[in-house]
């Protein structure tokens, strides 16, 4: 066994192919062109088959990881996918958007040593494969039960109860107030990270299932929920995501070329801004850009007005680089493309011209103190280091909230004092009777995965109710 | 999909009705409440008010103005053509009660956006004068409606073509000085709403504004739609769009409102130039 896992160890992970950042610092592709089957089939040598993997201890939704990475390496690539879909309907995106860092690859046993399978990675191969490749044959329905259910939201999280509940035989239609369903995977998560071809892709499967997708539809406002229940729907979930953009509330935000990155990112993803003036959403193009926060949202945003033509592009963060929350790739990828980081700084106002547009910030240096609630140190201004920055244009990545449109029009949903809809975290179940929540509505934004996980323990919770009972 | 059942050009055709099917939101839209349209794939999200609804035909009306790139396209759209996306109803309907007097005040194609919420207090029992102008008698819009609609309607244009000669604000002012307003409502282009709300706060008459922000999503997800009011941010497509006019910034919406001028220009050059082409 020692002898054989050394034996492994030689190999070393193989690198994804990906465009040259000079190249791609410009363009809208995708950054990583994905593994050819060699280089697929290299890396899946590599894993150890652990007989107890640590790897799916730090998946949140238990892909048998070590099972789908043998079937790649035997070259059984219509098997893997399948091992996979068990667990994880949409893999295509959770391969390219995990933080595996810290889940599955981040628990896997070669990473104490070496570096980790590459999980992530061979995982959006066995997807790509099978999209590109495969049969596309449907799985097998259960007969019809004669229930209807209604998902609000067509994110990870509702996408991911509507293919559950298809298959178990209801009757399921998907409301997104947007006129394109997939949640941020479509209006948040930039082309170049996550191609929109891929979640149309994954919404087609679903309809073709059976699936009714309907778009355009508030609810909450062309329908409420009690009106869905009338309507005949027997159950209900929510995955309405966590739509409400949080400003820094200092004076000048209001100047044009300030955006919430929810604005920028939607002007630029879902109303493909950056082919202007073929499609017809204007975005401000600017030169030099400031983005503030350092999430995944901010290394998007800052990552977009890169592409879109911008000379300089800062990202602003009052803590410092340890405390950063995005993806590390997506954190690799930004310095590649020339993105600066301007660590504890904290803006204070911006600064305008007489015609209303952003022309500068002045900031505040910080120095980390004592801890605070979320265990992270605690930024604190340092007296009289105040200063100023130029910039035409400005995006705030600081986080979101939960945006109040459809709890509001639900009084008897209860909301924790955030305003988050409050549900059971075994069941998804909601202070309503008949209605399920999930996703980033209960937990505030998290992560894709996760999203899909709360869908998961819902759909298995509301497909209990429609056979069993409340 | 979202077809054009009746369609109407008025001011000269620089202004265009257009009665569309999209019977959901025809069964919940209130006054005071809009759409979001998108005519095709790459098209952009454009809001308009409702300027009549029809919940047992399930059709929607919308009246706007042709200024732009995508109010041209949707100017080229026929009967049975149809909008790829409709939106709504959307916003928080306009708060209509029984207070006495009322002036309602529209410039322009706000006087659209101006009838049903004239018509909605005339029914509650309010006495309601109305008062709407326009550059030129051509441009004028809805005018039998909007007598229809009020006990007393008032006409103005700048260049004394037709009624009353001077701006809306004039005949405002004679008004409050005659009559014991106790509401106004004034829907128009910013710089009519701004003096008309100048000059109802030196009569201490509450008034009431649409704001006609640029939005993108019109449900309070993006920020886009942001205004000042009383010295806070609010979203006009959730908070509004109507807002007590005393307390709106309207030269920060002025501002606003011209963000992609440039664009703007260049997007309507290269529709022009194409229509030209085929
Ligand atoms: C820019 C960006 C980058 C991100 N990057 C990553 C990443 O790399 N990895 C990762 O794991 N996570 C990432 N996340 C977080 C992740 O996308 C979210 O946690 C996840 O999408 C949440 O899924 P959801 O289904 O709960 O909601 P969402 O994806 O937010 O979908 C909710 C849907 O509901 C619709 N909706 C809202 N209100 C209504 C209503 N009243 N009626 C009908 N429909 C409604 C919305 O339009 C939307 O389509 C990122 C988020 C953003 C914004
Ligand atoms: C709640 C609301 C209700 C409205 N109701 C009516 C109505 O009933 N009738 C009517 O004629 N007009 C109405 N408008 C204004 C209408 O939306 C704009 O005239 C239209 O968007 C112009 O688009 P365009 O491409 O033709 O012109 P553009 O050349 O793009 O722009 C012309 C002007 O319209 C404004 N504008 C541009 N894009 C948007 C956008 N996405 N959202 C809002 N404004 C924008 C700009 O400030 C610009 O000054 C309303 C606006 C709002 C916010
Ligand atoms: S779903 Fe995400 S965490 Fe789980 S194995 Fe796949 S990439 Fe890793
Ligand atoms: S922990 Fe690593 S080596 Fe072990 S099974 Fe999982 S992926 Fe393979
Ligand atoms: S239009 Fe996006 S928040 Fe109002």
């Amino acid at each position: 066994m020692a002898e054989k896992s050394q034996k492994k160890e030689k190999i070393p992970r193989q690198p994804m192919p990906e465009q040259e950042p000079d190249v791609r610092r410009r363009n809208f592709n995708e950054v990583p062109l994905g593994y050819t089957p060699e280089l697929a089939m290299k890396e899946a040598e590599r894993c150890l088959q652990c007989k107890k993997p640590s790897c799916m201890e730090g998946c949140p939704v238990s892909v048998d990881i070590p099972e789908f990475i043998r079937l790649i390496k035997e070259e059984k690539f219509t098997e893997a996918i399948r091992k996979i879909w068990a667990k994880n309907s949409l893999p295509a995106v959770c391969g390219r958007v995990c933080p595996q860092e810290i889940q599955c690859e981040g628990k896997c046993i070669l990473g104490k040593k070496d570096k980790p399978v590459a999980i992530g990675n061979l995982e959006r191969f066995a997807a790509d494969w099978e999209r590109e490749h495969g049969e596309g044959d449907l799985p097998q329905k259960a007969e019809p039960t004669g229930k209807k259910v209604a998902v609000v939201g067509s994110g990870p999280s509702g996408l991911t109860v509507a293919g559950d509940l298809i298959l178990k035989g209801h009757d399921v239609t998907v409301f997104e107030a947007f006129h394109k369903p997939g949640g941020v995977l479509v209006y948040g998560i930039p082309e170049f990270r996550l191609p929109k071809e891929i979640v149309f892709s994954e919404v087609n499967f679903l309809e073709r299932l059976g699936v009714k997708v309907e778009c355009n539809v508030v609810v909450g406002r062309t329908v409420t929920l009690d009106e869905l229940f009338e309507q005949g729907y027997d159950a209900i979930y929510i995955g309405v995501g966590a739509g409400l953009p949080r400003f820094l509330n200092i004076p000048g935000e209001n100047l044009i070329g300030i955006y919430s990155a929810n604005e920028y990112l939607t002007r630029a993803n879902l109303m493909k801004a950056y082919l202007f003036p073929d499609y017809d959403t204007p975005i401000a193009i600017g030169k030099d850009v400031a983005v503030f926060g350092a999430g995944n949202v901010a290394m998007d945003a800052a990552r977009t007005a890169m592409r879109l033509g911008a000379d300089r592009v800062r990202i602003i963060y009052r803590r410092s680089r340890e405390e950063m929350p995005a993806r590390a790739e997506e954190i690799h990828h930004a310095e590649q493309e020339g993105i600066e980081f301007y660590l504890l700084t904290a803006p204070t106002r911006f600064l305008g011209d007489e015609k209303g547009r952003v022309v500068g910030m002045e900031c505040l240096k910080m120095e980390l103190g004592e801890p605070d609630e979320s265990g992270r140190r605690r930024p604190v201004p340092i007296e009289g280091s105040e200063f100023k920055m130029d910039c035409d244009l400005a995006v705030i990545a600081v986080g979101a909230a939960a945006n109040p449109l459809l709890t509001q029009s639900t009084p008897d949903l209860k909301l924790n004092k955030w305003g988050y809809i409050i549900a059971d975290e075994e069941t998804g179940k909601t202070t309503k009777k008949g209605v399920w929540a999930g996703g980033d509505i209960v937990t505030g934004q998290a992560t894709v995965i996760l999203a899909m996980g709360a869908g998961r323990l819902a759909s298995d919770s509301i497909h209990k109710y429609l056979t069993l009972g409340w | 999909m979202f077809e054009i059942l009746k369609r109407q050009e008025m001011a000269d055709g620089t202004v265009v009705l257009n009665e569309i099917s999209a019977p959901l939101i025809a069964k919940k839209a209130k006054p005071g409440q809009f759409v979001i349209l998108k005519a095709n794939e790459t098209g952009e999200r454009i809001p308009l008010t409702m300027a009549e609804t029809d919940p047992k035909k399930g059709t929607i009306t919308i009246i706007y103005q042709v200024v732009g790139k995508s109010t041209a396209l949707f100017k080229s759209l026929q009967v049975g053509d149809k909008y790829q996306d409709v939106i709504g109803p959307l916003g928080t309907p306009t708060h209509l009660e029984k207070v006495g007097t009322v002036a309602c005040v529209g410039g322009g194609t706000g006087v659209a956006v101006l009838h049903p919420i004239t018509r909605g207090l005339k029914e509650l029992g309010n006495h309601v004068i109305a008062i709407i102008g326009a550059r030129t008698k051509d441009l004028l819009i809805l005018e039998d409606k909007m007598k229809a609609a009020s006990h007393d309607l008032r006409v103005c244009t700048d260049d004394g073509s037709y009624g009353h000669h001077g701006f809306v604000t004039d005949v405002l002012k004679e008004v409050l000085e005659k009559e014991d307003v106790k509401l106004v409502v004034g829907i128009g282009p910013v710089p009519m709403m701004k003096f008309v709300s100048k000059l109802t706060a030196e009569y201490g008459v509450k008034t009431l504004v649409s704001l006609n922000a640029i939005m993108v999503d019109g449900t309070g997800m993006c920020g886009c739609c942001r205004v000042s009011v009383g010295g806070k941010t609010k979203f006009a497509c959730v908070d509004g769009p109507e807002f007590d006019g005393h307390q709106v910034d309207f030269d920060e919406l002025a501002q606003r409102l011209d963000a992609y001028k440039e664009e703007e220009k260049r997007a309507y050059e290269k529709y022009l130039h194409e229509c030209k082409l085929s």
